[in-house]
C-alpha cells in the first residue's frame, strides 16, 4: 500500500509566483464559506404570507394558463387555416368581442406574473451577492410592469380604424 | 520429461478458495489549511474485501497509510450520523456503504458534503446546519400542563402520523444534497423541516402553529423545489420531500 501524489506535510505550502504563500499551524489558509451562511441572527426576516401566496399563485395560474395558452395556440396556429389567416383584420375582429379581450388580458397578466415570479425564485436561488439580486430583480420588475401595462393599454385602446 | 507425473500432482490439489481481497483505489478530496489553501484529490490504493464498508477503507488508510486523513465517525453503525460524505458523487454514510455496491473497479471518490465550510479533509463545519435545526424548536412544547405529572398518552394512529420523521439522525446528508441549500445557506434545509414535521404532526405538541409560522418564512418550506435529492440521499429512508410537502399543505389548509 502506497500513496500517490503525496504532498509534503512539512508545513510548507506550494510556492506560487512572487507571493510565495506559505501556510502553517499558526498561519492556516482561510476556509471557504458557502454563500450566505445561516447564523444565530438569521431567523429574523419574515414577509408575512407573501411566499406562500407566490407559491399558490404559481400553481393556480399554471392551471388556468394551460387552458388559456393551449386555446390561444389552437385558434392562432391550427384551426381555420392556421397562421396564414392572421392579419390586422383577424386581430381587429377578435378584439371587437369583450370575450376575447378578457381572454387576452387574463393571459397577458397571468403569463407575465407567472414568468416573473418564476424568474424571481431563480434569482433568489442563484444570485449570491445582495447587489446582484437587487439589480436583477429591479430589471425583472421593471420589464414586467412595462410589458403588462403596455399590453393592457393596447387591449383597451385598440382602434380598428387606425390609419 | 523425466518426471511426467509432477504436473498432475499440482492439479490434484483441492482448489484454493480465491482471496476475497481486491485492490480498490480511493480518490479522496484532501484539504489542509495548514499546508495549502487548495483542496486536491489524492489516490489511495487499498487492498480490501469488497464486502467491507467505505468506512473500513478509510480506517485502513488512516491507521496504516496516512494518519493525517481526517474524517468524523463515532458509532460506525449508521446511528450517530457523523460520517455523512459524498461517495461517488452521492451523499451517503460511509459506515452503511458497502464497497461492492459502488463499483470498486473504478476509483471511488470520497468528498466532504457540499454547502458547508470544509475545515479539513472530510470534516465540515456543521454549525449552520444545527442552527437551522435549533431555529425550528425541535423539542416538545406544551401550553398549560408543563408539569411532568403523568404520561402524555397518544393513540397508535397519532404516533404513526409522524413516525417517518422520527428516524432522522441529523447526518446532514439531505440538507447538503439540496441545490437550494448549496446556493443559499439561509434556507432551512430538509433536515430542519423534517424535525419540525416530527413535532408539528405530534398530537402531544402544542406549538405546531409557531413552527409553521417559522417555516412560512421566506427561507422556509416555500424555497423547496421538490428535486427529491434529499429523499434519495437520506440513509434512513425518510421520505423527506413528502414531509416538506405535508408542511406546505398544513400551512395552506391552516389559512384557507
Amino acid at each position: 500500500m502506497s500513496t500517490t501524489e503525496k504532498t509534503a506535510d512539512s508545513g510548507i505550502g506550494p510556492v506560487e509566483g512572487a507571493g510565495a504563500l506559505s501556510y502553517s499551524v499558526d498561519n492556516p489558509a482561510p476556509v471557504i464559506d458557502p454563500p450566505r451562511k445561516r447564523t444565530k441572527k438569521t431567523p429574523k426576516s419574515t414577509r408575512g404570507n407573501f411566499e406562500m401566496a407566490a407559491w399558490l399563485f404559481m400553481r393556480l395560474s399554471g392551471i388556468v394558463l394551460v387552458v388559456l395558452v393551449i386555446g390561444h395556440l389552437l385558434i392562432q396556429l391550427v384551426l381555420d387555416g392556421g397562421v396564414s389567416k392572421i392579419g390586422f383584420a383577424f386581430v381587429a375582429g377578435r378584439w371587437a368581442s369583450p370575450f376575447w379581450q378578457t381572454w387576452d388580458l387574463l393571459m397577458l397578466w397571468l403569463a407575465m406574473l407567472h414568468g416573473a415570479n418564476g424568474l424571481r425564485t431563480v434569482i433568489n436561488d442563484y444570485a449570491e451577492r445582495p447587489n446582484t439580486r437587487l439589480w436583477l430583480k429591479g430589471l425583472l420588475y421593471t420589464a414586467t410592469v412595462f410589458t403588462v401595462l403596455l399590453g393592457t393599454l393596447v387591449i383597451f385602446t385598440f382602434d380598428p380604424n387606425i390609419r | 520429461m523425466a518426471t511426467p507425473t509432477l504436473d498432475k500432482v499440482e492439479d490434484a490439489k483441492p482448489a484454493e478458495a480465491p482471496s476475497p481481497y481486491i485492490m480498490v483505489t480511493f480518490r479522496i478530496r484532501r484539504f489542509n489549511p495548514e499546508v495549502s489553501a487548495e483542496a486536491s484529490w489524492e489516490d489511495f490504493p487499498v487492498e480490501i474485501d469488497p464486502k467491507e464498508r467505505v468506512l473500513d477503507a478509510l480506517h485502513k488508510i488512516k491507521w496504516d497509510v496516512d494518519g493525517t486523513l481526517t474524517f468524523r465517525r463515532s458509532c460506525a453503525h449508521g446511528i450517530c450520523g457523523s460520517d455523512a460524505m459524498r461517495i461517488n458523487g452521492r451523499n451517503r454514510l460511509a459506515c452503511k456503504t458497502l464497497i461492492k455496491d459502488i463499483n470498486p473497479e473504478k476509483p471511488i471518490t470520497v468528498e466532504p458534503i457540499k454547502g458547508l465550510t470544509v475545515l479539513k479533509d472530510l470534516v465540515v463545519d456543521m454549525e449552520p446546519f444545527f442552527q437551522a435545526y435549533r431555529d425550528v424548536m425541535p423539542f416538545l412544547i406544551t401550553k398549560d400542563t408543563n408539569e411532568p405529572t403523568r404520561e402524555r398518552l397518544q393513540t397508535a394512529e397519532d404516533r404513526e402520523r409522524f413516525d417517518d420523521t422520527t428516524k432522522c439522525i441529523l447526518c446532514a446528508a439531505c440538507t447538503s444534497s439540496c441545490p437550494v441549500f448549496w446556493n443559499d445557506g439561509q434556507y432551512f434545509g430538509p433536515a430542519a423541516i423534517v424535525n419540525a414535521h416530527r413535532f408539528i404532526f405530534d398530537s402531544r405538541d402544542e406549538a405546531g402553529e409557531q413552527r409553521l409560522e417559522i417555516l412560512n418564512d421566506k427561507d422556509g418550506v416555500w424555497r423547496c423545489r421538490t428535486t427529491f435529492n434529499c429523499t434519495d440521499a437520506c440513509p434512513r429512508g425518510i421520505e423527506v420531500t413528502k414531509a416538506i410537502q405535508e408542511v406546505k399543505r398544513a400551512l395552506i389548509t391552516r389559512r384557507y
